[in-house]
């Protein structure tokens, strides 16, 4: 009845002004976010950008060099014990054991959280089945595929019922089908009332899942916005021209209008017969199309595809500049 | 009290899982039951003919008989090094760590789990040695102390193993802590007669302690005189968990603290 109370703070997570180094590198310089009870934030980041750093100190696992963090109201470094009470935690690497069966891993959780020996029984068959393990609950986790592990994880974090949830880039490494089982989960346990924090590196599952976005590169919160407005400031969807020349390309910017750095930026790897531009609309694509075509400058294919990340840091920080 | 109760049902659950682990690996099982009783027939068979047991006047198979509990219990509890660096490489200790639990109860689980398997890894070799021919001579009285005395080996080894385990941090580098505890029985009275080995060997042999915890189980396993090596065995193995214990505790919290 503890969680009555709770729910009386309108914030499941406050964090203001959190700082970590590790020896003389700075990974956290001062990072804000705030997550409503009941709802689900994406923290999105590329890789080393400080996701993970920053769920293990709002998980109690690391202790923060300045700033102030608050999960379910209680402070996570001088009330820890209180903060562990009410969350789970499904880490980005695996912590299920691979020898142990799925049920057994379960019952070991649910036994270590005091649940009782009926209780516990009885909550890892709740969990194997909302997880959809039913069938494979006693084969060792050692054969379980990716996405079975995942969910594995993922009960092994609900066995207290925690009404707070931090789930470390929960899909990363699982084929399309896999990801959305996952993303279906997620959904359910947020209109149960969970409050969910996740941190992920794809735009989209951010956009599919997050009531708010926050975008950090660096230690540093470069965007904390609604997807929806996130999506309108990096534009819909991006266009990819394939040119028949390389040597085309310079020309075929400039009848576009597209900066040089742009296509850089926004593909890993770039080819230089390839220019990307945000598309507003059909009306852009053949307009776009007949510049190049009053320019003479042949196009060999064109390809639409989602904003990336890579893009988002680049609006952004375009913005910035 | 009831801290006391949750404490030990949280040990009990971890020392189950360690067990389940333990059996479900190959190779862990196989050091736990084939690997004492090979240790005892090669020694008896290949190795016995060869050497002489010097002033001590015993067979071999009874001269080497402690020295095989050892090696067999040993080994096993050496490799806890390894389980505790497996739970704090591959996250599993991020799992436990955000447990309503006390952080001592993953090492302990590990120490205790040790304990039972390698006692009972001891009790393999010493069956292959009745096999073989090996008559002990020893009331309940002796059965007794010879029991609480690998109980104390195998304690010392794991707790040393714990230790080893949270001090590298990887689990290949935890795994050579085995061969030191293989290997240690040789370099003592219990394989060959420290009496027969030259100079520098002959005095490493006699002071380090494993000489007298073999002299001890000789002493109690075959009715033999116990002299003063009952107390330096029972001193060297308090010794070690006294000041393995406190350090690896230590180095737990620190390699766990946020
Ligand atoms: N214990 C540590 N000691 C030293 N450096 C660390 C430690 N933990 C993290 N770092 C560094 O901090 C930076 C941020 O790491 P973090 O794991 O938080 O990133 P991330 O956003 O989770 O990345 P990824 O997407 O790859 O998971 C990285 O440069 C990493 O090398
Ligand atoms: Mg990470």
């Amino acid at each position: 009845m503890n969680y009555i109370h709770s729910t009386a703070f309108t914030d499941a997570i406050r964090v203001r002004g959190l700082t970590k180094s590790f020896g003389a590198t700075r990974v956290l310089a001062g990072v804000d976010l705030t997550v409503p009870t009941g709802s689900l934030l994406a923290l999105l980041g590329p890789n080393g950008s400080g996701k993970t750093t920053t769920v293990r100190i709002l998980t109690t696992l690391l202790a923060p060099d300045g700033g102030t963090a608050t999960v379910g109201g209680n402070d996570v470094t001088r009330e820890g014990v209180a903060v562990r009470r009410m969350i789970g935690l499904t880490s980005q690497q695996a912590t299920v054991d691979d020898l142990l069966t799925g049920r057994e891993n379960l019952e070991l959780f649910a036994g270590l959280y005091h649940l009782g020996r009926r209780r516990a029984r009885q909550r890892a068959a709740e969990l194997l089945e909302r997880f959809d393990l039913a069938g494979a609950a006693n084969r060792r986790v050692g054969t379980y595929s990716g996405g079975m592990r995942r969910r594995l994880d993922l009960a092994a974090s609900m066995v207290s019922e925690p009404r707070i949830l931090f789930l470390d880039e929960p899909t990363t490494g699982l084929d399309p089908r896999s990801r959305a089982e996952l993303w279906s989960v997620i959904r359910e346990l947020l209109a149960s009332g969970t409050t969910i924090l996740l941190t992920t590196q794809y735009l989209e599952e951010a956009d599919r899942l997050a009531d708010r976005v926050v975008v950090i590169d660096g230690g540093r919160v470069v965007a904390d916005d609604s997807p929806a407005a996130l999506k309108r400031q990096v534009g819909a969807e991006r266009l990819v021209l394939h040119l028949s020349r390389a040597e085309d390309a310079p020309r075929a910017r400039a009848a576009l209008g597209v900066p040089a750095q742009e296509t850089a930026l926004a593909h890993g790897v770039t080819s230089p017969h390839e220019i990307t531009l945000a598309l507003r609309g059909p009306e852009h694509l053949r307009c776009a199309l007949n510049a190049l075509r009053r320019a003479g400058i042949g196009v060999e294919h064109v390809e639409l595809r989602t904003p990336t990340l890579d893009d988002v840091f680049f609006e952004l920080t375009a913005a910035a500049a | 009290m009831t801290g006391v109760l949750t404490a030990a049902g949280d040990l009990r659950r971890l020392v189950v899982r360690d067990l389940r682990r333990e059996v479900r690996m190959l190779d862990g099982l196989i050091v736990n039951t084939a690997l004492p009783v090979i240790i005892m027939v090669l020694f008896v068979y290949v190795f016995g003919g060869a050497i002489t047991t010097g002033s001590s006047g015993l067979a071999y198979l009874d001269f080497v008989v402690p020295a095989v509990l050892l090696m067999s219990g040993g080994y096993g509890a050496a490799l806890t090094a390894v389980n505790i660096a497996d739970d704090m490489t591959d996250g599993m200790i991020d799992r436990f760590r955000t447990l309503p639990i006390g952080g001592w109860v993953v090492p302990a689980g590990h120490v205790v789990a040790s304990v039972l398997r390698n006692v009972a890894a001891c009790g393999f070799a010493l069956l292959a040695a009745v096999v073989l021919g090996f008559r002990p001579d020893a009331g309940p009285a002796e059965w007794a102390l010879t029991l609480a005395l690998l109980i104390g080996y195998v304690l010392a080894m794991s707790a040393l193993a714990v230790l080893w385990g949270l001090l590298v941090r990887s689990t290949q580098a935890a795994g050579a802590f085995g061969f030191v505890v293989l290997f240690l029985p040789y370099l003592s009275d219990g394989v060959v007669p420290a009496e027969t080995m030259p100079g520098v060997l002959r005095d490493f042999a006699s002071n380090q302690p494993i000489t007298p915890i073999v002299a001890t189980l000789r002493a109690l396993l075959l009715d033999r005189p116990m002299g003063s090596s009952g107390v330096a065995a029972t001193l060297w193995l308090v010794g070690v968990v006294v000041v393995s214990t406190p350090a690896a505790a230590w180095l737990f919290r620190r390699r766990t603290s946020a």
